[in-house]
């Protein structure tokens, strides 16, 4: 690829993950509006979306912190949804690893579910790109993923108040999470991983101090990484 | 929501922090190794694992009617997850759970 530059890689990265805003603006205007309408002040609203950029963990904090669960529960269980990035970490470590510790802090900071798939998708597909072109596509998927994000929120908390309550706002959030879970639901492994997690959330649901779905998501994975164990073992 | 200023800046600055570092872990710090199988196996089903138990009582027990069950939004989380499995795309999940909501609360209400 002699045409191939970390510039043309930035282009690229642009262009393939302009389609996925349409995903990340809704869901982050909706933090913007549920984060102002549970209590949140305009910083705090702001502060979860720069510092996190993790929406799911972001709307799990939230719930948590309406029903007043203890401080480090709200965190330990909103860690817990990003646990799947440390997976994202390890697969690009073996692209990205050579690249200097500044752009490598950098893309950990921008490394949401959008850039990380599309990233990871691309390095697969074009292996023999240079670390800096692997970088520079990065950065091009994250420029309109993450401003996208960030301007969201801020207009959720804008709009937020114009919004009548018979709109029924609130349930976007589980419908948004139904929306993005039900397609995850690609193997039996994945649809015993979710049941068991509905389950769970149901039967523990008197557990003090909201550990329930701490102690739900855990069992779930359990159910999950099993169910994968034996699926494999039989083939 | 009862937390002081300070509680509520600290769980901000906590998942922050927290966040980073696991996304930091292996692209800064750990570095080009493999995780075991297991903890990749476990891993792999984070997101299916908690995020349904998140929205159980969401569904269920709606804030918004009081905790009481609600036909409604019980029928509009159902049409949300059947086109979500149907289509395997977000969006139209959405479209159909929203729609359900709304285009049945109008029938109703």
């Amino acid at each position: 690829m002699p045409a191939s530059s970390p510039r043309t890689a930035y282009w690229r990265g642009v262009r393939t993950a302009l389609p996925f805003v349409i995903v990340v603006g809704p869901f982050g205007l909706l933090f913007g509006v549920v984060g102002t309408e549970a209590g949140l002040s305009i910083a705090q609203v702001m502060g979860f979306t720069v510092l996190v950029i993790a929406g799911a963990s972001q709307f799990t904090a939230l719930q948590l912190m309406q029903d007043n669960a203890p401080t480090l529960i709200v965190v330990a269980s909103a860690l817990a949804v990003n646990l799947r990035m440390a997976m994202y970490s390890a697969s690009l470590a073996p692209h990205l690893g050579p690249a200097p510790l500044w752009q490598r802090a950098l893309i950990a900071y921008m490394n949401v579910d959008q850039t990380y798939a599309l990233g990871h998708a691309d390095y697969e597909a074009n292996p023999r790109q240079s670390v800096a072109e692997k970088v520079a596509f990065f950065f091009g998927t994250s420029t309109p993923v993450i401003p996208v994000w960030v301007g969201a929120t801020a207009l959720g908390i804008v709009v937020g108040e114009a919004i009548p309550p018979a709109l029924g706002l609130d349930f976007a959030v589980p419908i948004t999470f139904l929306a993005l879970i039900a397609p995850a639901l690609r193997t039996l492994a994945h649809v015993a991983a979710a049941v068991t997690s509905v389950v769970m959330a149901i039967l523990l649901a008197f557990l003090p101090w909201n550990l329930w779905l701490l102690a739900a998501g855990l069992a779930a994975m359990i159910v999950g990484a099993e169910v994968e164990r034996r699926m494999e073992a039989r083939r | 929501m009862n937390y002081t200023h300070t509680e509520l800046w600290l769980i901000i600055l906590a998942l922050g922090v927290g966040t980073f570092v696991i996304r930091f872990s292996f692209l800064g710090i750990l570095g080009d190794r493999q995780l075991p199988p297991w903890l990749l196996r476990h891993l792999r089903y984070t997101a299916v694992a908690i995020l349904p138990a998140m929205v159980t009582p969401l569904i269920l027990w709606p804030q918004a009617t009081g905790g009481q069950m609600d036909p409604v939004r019980i029928a509009a989380a159902a049409a949300a997850l059947g086109v979500g499995l149907w289509t395997k795309n977000a969006i139209w999940a959405i479209v159909a759970g929203m729609g359900s909501l709304w285009g049945l609360g109008w029938l109703l209400g």
